[in-house]
């Protein structure tokens, strides 16, 4: 058994498409991570050099192809759907580039989303999804749509949206990529105070300033880590230098 | 509430929503459930109205009854063209009658009928009926009630007495603005005193009566005694057609042999067929057994049904599968949406149920706006036409059952489809 405090750890993981016939991608070739709980790390590396994979993989959106993945000390790699699906909806927060909130949903509903795959009863949960859109800052905006909201908005939306079931691990791929550089800053901030309270983050980034603000950060190349950079001063000069 | 159920109203209404946002794309999915489930109804209850009418006229000739009536045979017809002199004689006689009363087993009564379409008149009126010369047992066996006056009795029959009794129909023709009773009429040379009135006892009209041709009144028959028929019209009947004249010679026109119990009517219909072909050369008369055409008509009503509800089902069938064609791309449509909830936690379950209720939802909206269409329907043709139809519940229930469960069977495979797909896959999905 791994010990259990590490949150993430990845032992020799690989990831292999195959494409049409005979051609074999090789997304990820044997990467070896472990992450700590409250750490936060960004992500980097050249186009298709296999980070959004990885990231789907910590997300237990997808199995690895070899290796094995230990998610707070129980290993995921093998587990059957229904138990991944599980494993997502109570530890795992995603925030995605392109927000991916439901259209026909409104702020509220679309933060309750997660709340109804654990069974919980929605009303009993009211106050702390209020809660949760007010420290996004949209408390005044709970009935609306998310095409009647900026791009900033709704990836707050789906900041409070990753947290309402209180998740170990926040997963974010490229969360600013669709924002101006202002309203990104105004969602990394937000991330830096989720990391403040003790979350876990993994954000993937193409952005070198964005990376400053990590404790860790993973340069990645042709699917594997080619070096990393431990950072004294991440998360605004807070946290503690990982193993 | 417990969460469960709490989950389940929140996955309808999420449904009711993803439906309300292609209004008319539901609409018109639904509408192949509509006119489905409203022509299995409308379709059964017409069947079900046109087989009751013919199951009560039949009941009317009386299930224990069996009725033997003279036809003219297909061969003379030809041969009694022009000639003079020579009569055709066919049908049925009083020995007939007498031979089926004596060696049938179980016949309690054997009724003969005269019948002769003749004119009627009183008066300036003339109206073209038919005389029936019966006994007085007629009434009970037809089931005729008096509404004025008095039928034939034993003794008018006895006495050769000039009485006839008048159907109300007739009588109003004949006499639009006296009293009837105790007037005298005249048929062919004679005159007949009228005795009284009678009606049908089950209106409407029965289409039963002795030798009545199509398109002709119901209601428009005379009574005289049997005694009366035979002595003032004669046996021989001198007939007015295209060609000149046709003499016939006739004894009784009708038989009706009126059975113990059914099991006694089963019993003599062959022995009554055996009994008068030993007695006729010719093929000039025909037997009819209400009971037989009874059980044909259950059974045909069957066959009625099985045909129009495969009929029926078959747009069910057709709405069915025009759900299962939206559902198919609805799914894809909302491949993006499936991705965002399978990474919110959802297992492949919820999303198979989020599809069903969806298609669910649909048809049994369908459904129960095709059950008010089709209960309404049928009464809509009722009343504009003079079919008549019977709503039956358990048409209601199996259509509503059945497009329930055709919500579910061509909803199973699209929801399946959307749950099986890959998170990732789907997430990407433009
Ligand atoms: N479903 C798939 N089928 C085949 N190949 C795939 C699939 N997903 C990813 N790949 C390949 O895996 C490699 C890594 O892709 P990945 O999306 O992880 O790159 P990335 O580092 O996130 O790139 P970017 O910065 O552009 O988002 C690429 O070569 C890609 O083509
Ligand atoms: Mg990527």
């Amino acid at each position: 058994m791994p010990p259990a405090h590490d949150i993430i750890r990845l032992e020799r993981i690989e990831k292999r498409y195959i494409l049409g016939g005979e051609v074999e991608v090789r997304a990820l070739c044997g990467v070896d991570l472990v992450v700590t709980p409250g750490s936060y790390v960004a992500i980097m590396g050249p186009s298709g050099s296999g980070k959004s994979t990885m990231l789907n993989l910590i997300g237990c959106l997808d199995r690895p192809t070899a290796g094995r993945y230990f998610l707070g000390g129980v290993d995921v790699s093998r587990m059957p759907d229904d138990q991944l699906s599980e494993a997502r909806g109570q530890r795992i927060g995603f925030i995605f580039q392109s927000y991916n909130l439901i259209a026909q949903l409104t702020v509220i509903e679309n933060i309750q989303v997660p709340l109804l795959y654990q069974g919980k009863d929605v009303r009993a949960h009211q106050d702390q999804c209020a809660k949760l859109a007010d420290m996004v800052g949209l408390s005044d905006r709970l009935h609306h749509r998310p095409n009647q909201l900026s791009g900033g908005q709704q990836q707050r939306v789906a900041i409070a949206r990753a947290l309402v079931n209180d998740p170990l691990l926040i997963l974010a791929d490229e969360p600013t990529g669709n924002l101006d550089s202002h309203t990104g800053q105004e969602v990394l901030e937000l991330i830096d105070h989720l990391n403040a309270q003790g979350k876990t983050i993994v954000l993937v980034t193409h952005d070198e300033r964005i990376a400053t603000r990590a404790h860790r950060v993973l340069h990645m190349r042709d699917g594997l880590i080619e070096r990393e950079v431990v950072n004294r001063n991440g998360a605004a000069g807070r946290g503690t230098t990982p193993p | 509430m417990n969460p469960l159920s709490f989950q389940f109203v929140s996955t309808v209404r999420l449904g009711m929503k993803s439906l309300m946002l292609h209004k008319l794309r539901s609409a018109l999915t639904m509408l192949g459930i509509i006119f489905g489930v409203c022509s299995v109804i409308a379709m059964l209850a017409i069947g079900e109205g046109a087989s009751y009418e013919a199951q009560e006229a039949i009941k009317k000739l009386g299930s224990q009854n069996i009725i033997i009536r003279s036809v003219k045979p297909a061969e003379d017809a030809k041969q009694a063209g022009v000639g003079r002199g020579s009569s055709l004689e066919y049908g049925l006689t009083y020995h007939d009658g007498a031979r089926i009363q004596t060696t049938v087993p179980g016949v309690v009564r054997v009724l003969p009928v005269r019948i002769i379409r003749e004119n009627v008149r009183f008066a300036q009126n003339s109206v073209a009926c038919q005389v029936l010369g019966t006994l007085p047992f007629y009434m009970d066996i037809v089931g005729l009630e008096v509404a004025r006056g008095r039928f034939l009795t034993e003794t008018d029959e006895r006495n050769h007495e000039n009485v006839c009794v008048l159907t109300a129909g007739l009588a109003q023709r004949l006499f639009p603005y006296q009293d009837p009773l105790e007037q005298s009429i005249k048929v062919d040379a004679f005159y007949y005193r009228v005795v009284g009135l009678v009606r049908e006892k089950n209106l409407p009209e029965h289409r039963t009566q002795a030798g009545r041709m199509e398109g002709e009144p119901l209601d428009n028959n005379l009574y005289v005694p049997l005694s009366v028929s035979r002595s003032r019209f004669g046996e021989v009947l001198i007939r007015r057609s295209a060609s000149g004249f046709e003499a016939e010679k006739v004894e009784l026109h009708q038989i009706t042999v009126q059975m113990r119990d059914m099991e006694a009517v089963e019993a003599a219909d062959p022995q009554i067929k055996t009994l008068l072909g030993r007695f006729h050369t010719k093929n000039d008369y025909e037997t009819i057994v209400p009971l037989q055409l009874l059980r044909q008509a259950e059974q045909t009503k069957r066959i009625f049904n099985i045909v129009l509800g495969s009929i029926a089902a078959i747009s069910l069938l057709v709405g069915g599968i025009g759900i299962m064609n939206i559902m198919l791309a609805t799914v894809t449509e909302r491949t993006r949406e499936i991705g965002i909830r399978r990474a919110l936690g959802a297992k492949r379950r919820h999303i198979t149920m989020q599809f069903l209720v969806e298609t669910v939802v649909l048809s049994v909206g369908g459904g129960l706006i095709g059950v008010a269409v089709g209960v309404v329907a049928p009464l809509v043709v009722a009343h504009f036409t003079t079919m008549k139809t019977i709503i039956t519940l358990w048409s209601v229930g199996l259509a509503f059952g059945i497009s329930g469960a055709v919500g579910i069977i061509f909803g199973l495979y699209p929801a399946k489809a959307a749950a099986r797909l890959d998170p990732i896959e789907a997430l990407r999905h433009e």
